[in-house]
Order: C-alpha cells, then structure tokens, then sequence
C-alpha cells in the first residue's frame, strides 16, 4: 500500500477515492465487514439541510411539517446555534452516503469510514434491518409515494391530501408491526392440519381420559364478542394498519396514504431501536480505521488530531449535574460497550471472566462484535454486555421517582447495584418502553360503531393530555364514527382516563 | 464505489414544503408581519423579515407518555457522592432526574423565528388589498397581449408559411443557381426530336438505341440534355432554405389606464411627526402599487401655498415649508389630468394626505374645484389626515368639515384620521380592503 491521503481544506474527487481505498483495506481486511456497495454523494449545506428536514430520506413525498423543520433548522444553522452533521447514510442498496462539500479531506476520510463502512456494515448484518427493511427498494417505494401523493394532491386538492398525511404522521409511532402477521390459513392448510391433528389424536390415544368430566356443552363456543374481534383482528396494536384494511368511509386513495406512512414508519422502526448500536458500531469502525491509518502513516499527525478532536465531541458524555446533559449519548454508550467488549476478549480481569463466561479471554474480540452487531438491538445488546467495569467508568446510577417531593437513589456503581443498573440502561433503550401501549380493543358494530383503543398504563405513566386529545381527533376522522380511548391501569384494570372524540364534518 | 456530485443538482428542493408551512402558519404568520410593520420603518419594509411565530397549530401530535406523574426510573452518568437510599431534592426543572425522554418529548412546542424572503412577506401584507372600482372596468385588461406580424422567421409551424416570401426566394435561387427551366428542357428535346426527324428523311435508319447519337449534333444534344436533367435534379424547386414562415410576437396592449395622485401638504403648519406618518402612507401606497399593479401610473405631487409635480425621490425625501393653500394641489392635479390623463380612458385615483389646515379664504375654492373637477374625475378618493401625535382632535379641521359635507352629498370620498404611525397600516388596509372595495363597488352600481 502506498500513498499519503493528503490534507488541508481541498480535496478532489481522486484525494476522495484514494481515501475510500485505504478505508476499505482495513475495513475488509481487519474487521472483516461486509457491506453493501457504496455511493457516496457530495452535498452542499442548503441539501443537507434538505435532506434533514424530511426525515432524511433523499426522496420525499411533500408536507407543510418539513418546511416547519426546514425553517426552523436554517433558523438554527444561520444562528450559529446548531451545527450540521457531517454526513447522512441512508438504508439502502447501493448504500447512499452524503458528505458535505465544506469537510476537509481528513474529515471526509472519517466520514467514509463512518458511515460508508461503519453504517452499512450494521444495515447490511442487522437482523432487524434484514428482517424488516428492503434496502434494495426503498428508494423506488418513495419515489412512487412522491408521485403518488402528488398525483392525488392534483386529484383531490391538497387541503384534503393534507388532512390524511397529518392524521397518519399522528399515529406514526403506533404505524409499526411488531410480529408478523400471521397467514389467513387457506383451504389446503386447514385441511393438512386437520389430518396432522386427527393422527396425533390418534398417536396419543389414552380411553382414560373419556372418564374425565368435561365441561359443560357450549361453553368453549366463542361467544359473539370473541367472533366479532377475531374477524376484525381485534386486538391490534398497529393503528395505522387497522385504520387502512378497515376504517369504513376512507376512499382507496386515502387507505394507500395510510399505507405509504405505514411502510415509512416501519423503515424507520429498526433505526429508533438500534440508535446506540448502529451509532456505536460506526464509531468503533471510524475510530479503528483512522488509528490504523495513522498508523501506516496515511493520515499526517495533522490530521490525526483534526480527526480525534472530533471523536472526542461525537463521544463525550456530559454528567447529569453538567449544564451541557441532555441525556445519556447514544454515541459514547456504544462505543464505549463496543471498547469494552473487545477489551474483555483480550485482556479480561477475574470479574469480567465472572460475568462474560462465554467471551472473556476468547482473543478475537472483532468476531465477538461482529456477532453482536448482527445479533442484538440496543435493549437486548446493553442487557447482555453492559458491563461493571464500564458502569464504575461511567459512574452510572439509577433514580427513583415516585412524584414525591425527594428522589430516591436505587442502585449506584457498586457490586450490590450493576445488575439494577443495567436493567435501568436496557429499559431506558428500549423503545417498547417509551412508547404507550395502545391497541384497538374493539368496535360496536351492532351500535353507533364506536371504535374502543385501550392504553396499558404500566406504573401510573399516563398519556400526555392535549397531544392525546388531538390525536384522538385524527383518529375519529380516519374512522369516520366516534373514537374512545380508555387508559386502564395494566395491573388492576381499572380505568384511569377516558378521552373520546367525534369525527368533524368537512 | 461511486463518487456523485450532487452539489449542481438543482435547489430549492424544499420550496413546495415550504409553501404548505406558510399557507398552514397563514394566520400566525399575518399577525407577525402586522406586528412587525408596526415596529419598523416603512423604508425599509420589504426587505426580508424575520417573524417569530408560536407553534400552536403547527404541533406535530402523538400519542405519548405524559412528561410527569407515575413512577419512574431515570438512570444518569456522572455520580459524584450517591449512595444507595440517597434521598435527592427534586431538581426544579432540566438537569438531574430528567431522563433522555423528557427532553424529547418537549420537542417542537416552543416558538421559534423564521426569514420570510420579500416576496413572501409582501405577498402577505398587501393580501386582500385593491384598488376600488378598478377591477371591474379595466384590470382584465393590463394583462392581455395581441398577436402582431413581426416579419418573418425561418422556422415555425406550417399554417404559418409565408407562401409568396418562399416562392420568391426558391425563384431567386433557382436563377442564381442556373436551374434548367421546363422550356428550355422542352427546347433542346425538340431540337432531338427534329434532328432524329431529319435522319429519318434522309432515309437512314434510326439505330436500335434512340440515345445511340447519330451524328456530332446529335451526340452534343443528348450529351447536353443529360447534363441539364442531371442538374435539375441536383437543384431543387423549393429548398428547406427558402422557406419562410410569418412571424408573430406577443404585443402588449396599452392598459396602463390607471392613475393614482398622491397629494401631500408639506407645509410649515405640518409638523415632522406629521410628515412622517404622511410619508409612511405614502410608501405603503407607492410599495401596494408598484407590486400589486405592473401598469399603474403614480403622480407625485405636494404643495405648500404652491403646488409642484415632483418625482419620487423629491416626494419622499426633500424638505421644504410655507404656508398651505390645498387647491394649488389640485389645479396641479387638473393641469396634469388634462395633459396627460383624459378620465374617459383612465381611471384615476387620488390620494390626500394633510393636516386640515387651509388658508380661510382658500376653503370655499377648494370645496367647489374638489367637487366640480376632482371628484367627477376619480374612481375614488381618499383623504387622510394626519394629526399630532398625543393630542386628541376635539374640534374638526376645516378641510374635514369640508369634506365631511362632500361626502354626505354622495361623492366617491373615504376619510380616515390617523395619530400614531401605528394606526397607518390598519387605516390603509381599511381603505384599500378588497371586500369593502367589492362592496362600495355593488353599491354605486
């Protein structure tokens, strides 16, 4: 290998490659990542603007609620008040990367490596990416959106476009499936499995158990509740599916909307799972190259330092009492977790052989990250690696409040708190948890057709009151009837709150 | 790998987003662009503007866990003295207990300030604005265009050929290139024809092959003849370059029929406080005009004990004092009605704006060329008076009383009165308010 990257502000298409190349040496070399192909597109400021303000996809169908971001992220970035990202990368195969014109070269090497190797080795290898996301059609399916929902603000006149798209942006966060649906079984199932049933009957035949009372006739005969929910899927937690296959008044263009946001939000369901992982990963893999190209004297001191300044602002973790906090960083969580799981690899202490039985002392900590990568979402990943070693760095600890007028200390960095720590850290990562747990219950079908959604208030968390009630709104004009919303305590059944809402006549 | 270059592809991608914010934040955004017109010069009205509106009606809701209330664990970085069964005050509000999710769910309620560009901003503030009367008559008409002859094009569309312009050129062509013409083609076969004719006689037998030349004559005229044809067809009749087609341009119609005259008193009786708010109308007026209207005629013209046409940069910015006689300005608006401005084909507007003062002995003048030559000859006329700033008018000035009698005999007069240079812009958009113009308009008809 030959060659110095360069540095300086300049670069040029050629510096861009050169740097590209080096990046993918060690990327397939050392870390071994497998990724998609890469198309790394040179953006200036006002496109990245763009691209922030729709939900950074490079295609969007249109919405007044981008122009609000677009206005209020320039209104930032003219203030000086918000830096722009250095880069966005896009699910998608090719793997669209968007570096800014105004990075220097170094910068843009880092760039590369972050999101061009880092991100879309996790894209390529999650399973929740995977199983949930086609990157290979992403891109067609929002350039039909576009012109789909152009087409039909041309047809039916914006304002009427308008009121679908902001109903649906509404019910976004409960758009998403959790499970596969399950298959209608067609005739030729039924019948297989009526023949497996009456051979294991068959199989498992004991005359004993005719001498044991049954119940009563009739009684496991669904009763007409029961019925009624099982045609209608009832209970169901997505929304915006429901709303689309059965909400009796909408027209086919309005439930193909629903649809579009539908399959938007669940695009973007694996990102808000995997924020700590995906970020954590490309930092690993950004931090890994730049070192080892460093080292192999590619990039000048110069810019080495140019890069960790950088590394070190992505990664920083302010304390809770800094007036900088704002949470916990998904960045420094990650790479820290990501450090420290290849340190237990390599160079394990007793209590790390104590926790990670499985890993500790194995040598190759890369494949112990590779598996990982693939294997976990942040909840899941930070429950299983989370460990003391890192919780004493970060001097974590969990609070208790109980609306009180004090706040109760739980658990600190010690041997008696690591494991209520980590529990803490996986649950404040899980996004179940963050998100109320909403599911159409049912329909009066018989009656005014009154649609039932049930919230499960875990821990008297209740639901945020004026957005609920505007929602609720939505709701009841997508449904077309009345809308009622019961938050029923999910240890007791007891109704909390009811917030109900009529359709508007338009 | 691929290296693209997005950097030329074109801007402006989020414009149509950006409309739909707009037209969504509608009624927020008129009231920021109210506030600030208010707030700030009219000079320099116009150049972007920054509004602050509140988000009320531009929330993005969602079904979301309350950000207080119930039983919560927050789990932070950066212990420094805790232990387990540590008791904490609770933090007023920000730092401590609040988890990742607090701060995410206050996202997008706050306020927040954004840049109208100009057009943006005076699109809104002269909304729902006109000129009174003006539609009805003569609007439909500033816009039109007729089709006039232009000369000739080489290209166009077929209906368009320019027959004659073509045949000519083919011909000129034809002569300058040599082209055989059907006679003399015609003439040399009938020399041939003759020759073969003169063979017969002699009794010779023709050969098999009539092009066979039976004698040098003969041979030098086949020989001819195949040249000529051979040239004729190498030179066309009519070539693609003599085709001329007619050429059209799009003219526009004179419609420019609308005058508006701006009368303003500058005299010492006038103080700075009243010449600005005078002014300030004024710039409203002329910015309305020039944006709303592309053919509207603007008069300036301001009196003292005399009146002069000036330009607008003397209008607006040059000083001067004396004493006021009102009907100066309006034998100057007659003077120039006449010359320039017959009423039958323009309609004319004229505003004024004074501080109803008037010489005495000029009132009765002033009242009787108002309504004989004035009034008769405007579409509409509106009078503003301007008065000091912290005094109350208990009394009327003379010029009101005037005109009050004017406009309760019927006459086409809007009077307002103005003391504060917040109150210019409601005054204007009073005056010039598209449903109150409708509206004055279907009763005078």
């Amino acid at each position: 290998m030959s060659g110095f990257i360069g540095s300086g502000a300049d670069w040029d298409f050629d510096a861009l490659r050169r740097a590209h190349d080096h990046c993918a040496d060690i990327a397939f070399g050392e870390l071994k990542l497998d990724i998609y192909p890469t198309q790394i597109e040179v953006i200036t400021s006002e496109q990245m603007l763009d691209a922030y303000s729709s939900i950074r996809m490079p295609l969007m169908y249109r919405h007044w609620s981008f122009g609000k971001h677009f206005a209020r992220d320039e209104a930032y970035y003219r203030h000086g008040l918000r830096s722009l990202a250095y880069e966005i990368v896009i699910n998608s195969n090719p793997c669209l990367c968007y570096v800014m014109e105004e990075n220097t070269l170094a910068m843009q090497t880092l760039v590369i490596a972050h999101a061009g190797f880092g991100h879309n080795h996790f894209f390529k290898n999650n399973n929740l990416f995977t199983q949930w996301t086609d990157a290979g059609s992403i891109l067609d399916y929002m350039e039909f959106a576009k012109k789909y929902i152009a087409q039909c603000e041309d047809k039916y006149g914006e304002p009427a476009v308008e009121r679908v798209l902001d109903a649906a942006h509404a019910l976004m966060t409960h758009g998403v499936s959790r499970y596969p649906r399950r298959r209608a079984p067609d005739l030729h199932d039924e019948e297989a499995r009526a023949v497996e049933r009456r051979a294991e009957a068959e199989r498992t035949f004991n005359d004993l158990w005719r001498t044991v009372p049954g119940r009563a006739a009739g009684a496991n005969l669904p009763t007409v509740e029961a019925e009624r929910k099982k045609r209608l899927g009832l209970p169901e937690e997505n929304l915006l599916y429901f709303f689309e296959k059965k909400a009796p008044l909408l027209k086919p263009w309005q439930r193909e909307i629903l649809r579009i946001v539908r399959h938007v939000a669940q695009y973007f369901y694996p990102q808000k799972q995997t924020k700590v992982m995906n970020e954590g990963c490309a930092t690993f893999t950004h931090y890994h190259i730049i070192n080892r190209l460093h080292e192999q004297g590619h990039l000048s001191d110069g810019a080495m330092m140019e890069l960790l300044a950088s590394h070190t602002s992505v990664v920083f973790q302010p304390d809770f009492d800094d007036p900088r906090y704002s949470g916990m960083n998904p960045y420094a969580v990650g790479f820290g977790m990501m450090q420290d799981i290849v340190r237990i690899c390599e160079a394990p202490t007793a209590e790390d052989r104590d926790w990670f039985p499985e890993i500790a002392g194995s040598g190759d900590g890369l494949a112990v990250l590779r598996d990982a990568w693939a294997g976990y979402r942040d909840e899941s990943f930070i429950r299983q690696f989370l460990s003391p070693a890192l919780i004493r760095k970060m001097k974590l600890f969990s609070v208790f409040d109980d609306g009180g007028p004090e706040l109760v200390v739980k658990a600190i960095h010690n041997e008696r708190g690591y494991r209520a720590v980590r529990a803490a850290m996986a649950d404040m990562f899980d996004v179940v948890q963050h998100e109320p747990e909403i599911e159409i219950v049912d329909v009066d079908l018989i009656g005014d057709r009154c649609l039932m959604l049930q919230h499960r208030v875990h821990n008297g968390v209740m639901l945020e009151e004026t957005e609920t009630a505007m929602v609720m709104q939505h709701c009841a004009d997508l449904w077309g009837y009345e809308v009622k919303l019961l938050e029923t305590d999910a240890t007791s059944d007891a109704v909390l709150k009811r917030h109900a809402a009529s359709p508007r006549r338009s | 790998m691929n290296i693209v270059d997005r950097r030329l592809n074109p801007r402006g991608k989020s414009l149509a987003n950006r409309q739909r914010f707009i037209r969504r934040a509608r009624s927020q955004i008129m009231d920021a662009v109210r506030r600030a017109s208010a707030k700030q010069g009219i000079a320099d009205l116009g150049s972007g503007e920054k509004v602050g509106i509140a988000s009320d009606g531009l929330r993005e809701p969602q079904l979301r866990h309350a950000g207080s209330g119930g039983k919560r664990i927050y789990l932070t970085p950066g212990n420094k003295e805790f232990v387990e069964g540590d008791l904490i005050p609770r933090p007023p509000s920000g730092a401590g207990g609040r988890g990742s999710q607090a701060s995410a769910g206050v996202e997008g309620q706050d306020s927040f300030q954004f840049v109208l560009t100009r057009e943006e901003f005076l699109d809104l503030f002269l909304e729902d604005l006109e000129l009174p009367d003006m539609l009805r008559k003569q609007l439909r008409l500033t816009d039109t265009f007729k089709m006039v002859r232009a000369g000739y094009s080489v290209s166009g569309v077929h209906t368009n050929l320019a027959l004659v312009r073509t045949m000519r050129n083919s011909l000129a062509r034809r002569m300058a290139l040599k082209r055989p013409s059907n006679a003399e083609l015609a003439a040399r076969e009938a020399e041939i024809a003759r020759l073969l004719e003169e063979w017969g006689e002699n009794g010779d037998n023709p050969g098999e092959d009539p092009d066979e030349p039976v004698s040098d004559e003969h041979g030098r005229l086949i020989e001819e003849l195949r040249h000529q044809r051979h040239r004729r067809s190498r030179i066309p009749f009519v070539d693609p370059v003599d085709v001329r087609y007619n050429r059209f341009r799009p003219e526009p119609q004179p419609a420019a029929s609308a005058v508006m005259f701006c009368l303003m008193d500058v005299s010492g009786s006038m103080t700075e406080h009243m010449k600005d708010l005078a002014k300030r109308f004024f710039k409203l007026l002329y910015v309305f005009l020039t944006r709303r209207y592309r053919h509207v005629e603007i008069v300036f013209i301001r009196h003292t004990h005399l009146a002069r046409e000036v330009d607008e940069e003397t209008f607006f910015r040059s000083p001067e004092s004396g004493g006021t006689i009102v009907s100066t300005a309006f034998e100057e608006m007659q003077r120039v009605l006449a010359e320039r401005f017959p009423p039958d084909s323009w309609n004319v507007y004229a505003a004024q704006a004074s501080d109803g003062d008037n010489m005495p002995a000029d009132n009765a003048r002033t009242s009787a060329l108002l309504q004989r030559v004035i009034l008769p000859a405007c579409q509409y006329f509106a009078y503003l008076e301007v008065g000091a700033e912290h005094r109350e008018q208990t009394t009327s000035t003379e010029l009101w009383r005037a005109y009050r009698a004017i406009a309760q005999a019927g006459f086409p007069i809007a009077m307002r009165k103005v003391n504060h240079r917040s109150q210019i812009y409601p005054v204007f958009r009073d005056l010039f308010a598209r449903e109150r113009a409708t509206r004055e308009a279907e009763v005078s008809s």
